[in-house]
């Protein structure tokens, strides 16, 4: 049976793991090379590496720092942050990402989720969606790590980038990121009930019973999170065997 | 011993020569690993892998698009009877014909089509993720538990007869997880993304 995955996220900042509350108020949370290495060790489904102020400053992603997390990684492991051009996407499978997450350049240019797909195939493609609750109620996409508002609604924006190729959705709620309140459920739900392809809830994840709900009321296919992990609230065997006793399929 | 693993442009060639690395070092197996696309260096290696990660067209394309890898591969595999170990894509293009976009040539190494996978609508496509194999006695499952989990993605899969079906997954129905016909092997899940399994899975490659 498939079994539904844990992935700790390492958001990287100059070099350094950073974790910060509702996308702002960073804080030092270690070396990503070691982190990713434990992390293997303990049984994580997948690693995921998003150099958090790539677009924002302008600048491409930390490849060497890359390198040298997939040289210590045996699980599959995706990549985000300053995705800009084809060659982006190529230099980063050369380091060792199985998985390239793109974030504000699809939003920006529809076109290159396309082109990125059919070069390097639907399944190394993951869109990572920043959503927001907005005054209308709607969930609204945002771009730039959270800075910038785009207009844009997330379930549609969700299905378009679906028809175009891409793989899997990362799909990160702004309002909870952060807060361990638990994900937004709502949002979580309208999505994944609407698209084919699979994906990764994040934000907000405080206790076990997120991980929980997050895969079964909110129909995520994996489960994303980073302070719990980080910061040693939980292991991710703990997460596991609590998902296993809810009789949720995980790997051991 | 030498094992070349096939660069052409395309798949995750570097996860794949850290894992086969890792494995070689952690197992003390003695191999030489090594990443190349000149095909005198593939008809001086004793094992050949071909990992693939991209469409069936695209990779299939890259291929034959460089001078003498095709040819050596049919020299070392099919005539010379090297050990062969195609990964996910790498694996589909020994089949007669690919059907991922438009119709393609397989290799026509394995007989058998690549096709779409059919699932109902709860079951995502991409087929992402962790999932149980079951598999035939062979050495190259050796010290592998009964039901381990192995790293899949895909869209298509492998259709061929059961004789040349080695594991199998189930996705809605059963799914080819790997194949074997004589010194051909292929394997539709990832081993260099299967953490301790995949080691395990490598290092009876290497055996074999």
């Amino acid at each position: 049976m498939l079994k539904k995955r844990i992935i700790p996220c390492l958001d990287v900042d100059n070099g350094r793991i950073v974790k910060g509350v509702n996308f702002v108020d960073l804080i030092d949370a270690g070396d990503p090379v070691e982190q990713a290495k434990i992390y293997d060790s303990e049984g994580a489904d997948e690693l995921c590496f998003l150099d958090i102020t790539a677009t924002s400053d302008n600048r491409q992603t930390l490849l060497d720092t890359v390198q040298k997390t997939a040289e210590n990684c045996f699980i599959p492991l995706t990549v985000g942050g300053g995705v800009r051009e084809i060659k982006d996407i190529k230099n980063l499978l050369h380091a060792g990402a199985d998985k390239v997450s793109i974030n504000t350049t699809a939003v920006n240019n529809r076109s290159f989720v396309k082109q990125a797909a059919e070069k390097y195939g639907t399944s190394t493609i993951v869109i990572a969606v920043d959503a927001k609750k907005n005054s209308h109620n709607n969930w609204e996409v945002f771009t730039h790590g959270g800075r910038n508002r785009t207009g844009i609604n997330v379930i549609d924006y969700c299905q378009e980038v679906e028809s175009l190729g891409a793989g899997e959705i990362l799909l990160t709620s702004m309002d909870r990121d952060g807060t361990k309140s638990g994900f937004d459920l709502d949002l979580l739900k309208n999505v994944t009930s609407t698209l084919n392809i699979p994906v990764i809830a994040s934000g907000g994840v405080g206790t076990l019973e997120h991980f929980a709900e997050g895969i079964l009321d909110g129909g995520a296919n994996s489960v994303l999170a980073a302070s719990v992990f980080h910061f040693g609230q939980f292991k991710i065997k703990d997460v596991k065997r609590y998902l296993a006793d809810k009789n949720i399929p995980v790997r051991i | 011993m030498k094992i070349a693993i096939i660069n052409y442009g395309y798949g995750n060639l570097h996860s794949v020569n850290q894992a086969f690395k890792k494995a070689n070092n952690d197992f003390d197996l003695n191999a030489e690993i090594e990443v190349t696309n000149n095909p005198n260096e593939i008809n001086k290696a004793d094992k050949i892998v071909l990992p693939g990660v991209g469409s069936f067209t695209d990779c299939s394309n890259a291929i034959r698009s460089i001078d003498g890898i095709y040819e050596s591969l049919q020299e070392q595999v099919i005539n010379k009877k090297k050990h062969f170990m195609g990964i996910c894509v790498g694996m589909q293009l020994l089949a007669d014909i690919g059907y991922e976009n438009e119709k393609n040539d397989g290799f026509g190494w394995v007989s058998g089509t690549v096709e779409k996978m059919k699932v109902p609508l709860d079951f995502k496509i991409p087929h992402m993720g962790w999932n149980t194999i079951q598999f035939k006695n062979n050495d190259l499952f050796k010290d592998i538990d009964e039901n381990s989990d192995f790293y899949f993605v895909h869209s298509y899969e492998f259709k061929t007869v059961d004789e040349n079906i080695l594991a199998t997954t189930n996705y809605a129905s059963k799914v080819t997880a790997a194949i074997k016909k004589d010194n051909i092997f292929g394997t539709q899940f990832h081993p260099e993304k299967s953490h301790k399994n995949g080691q395990k899975l490598i290092k009876n490659f290497i055996n074999w």
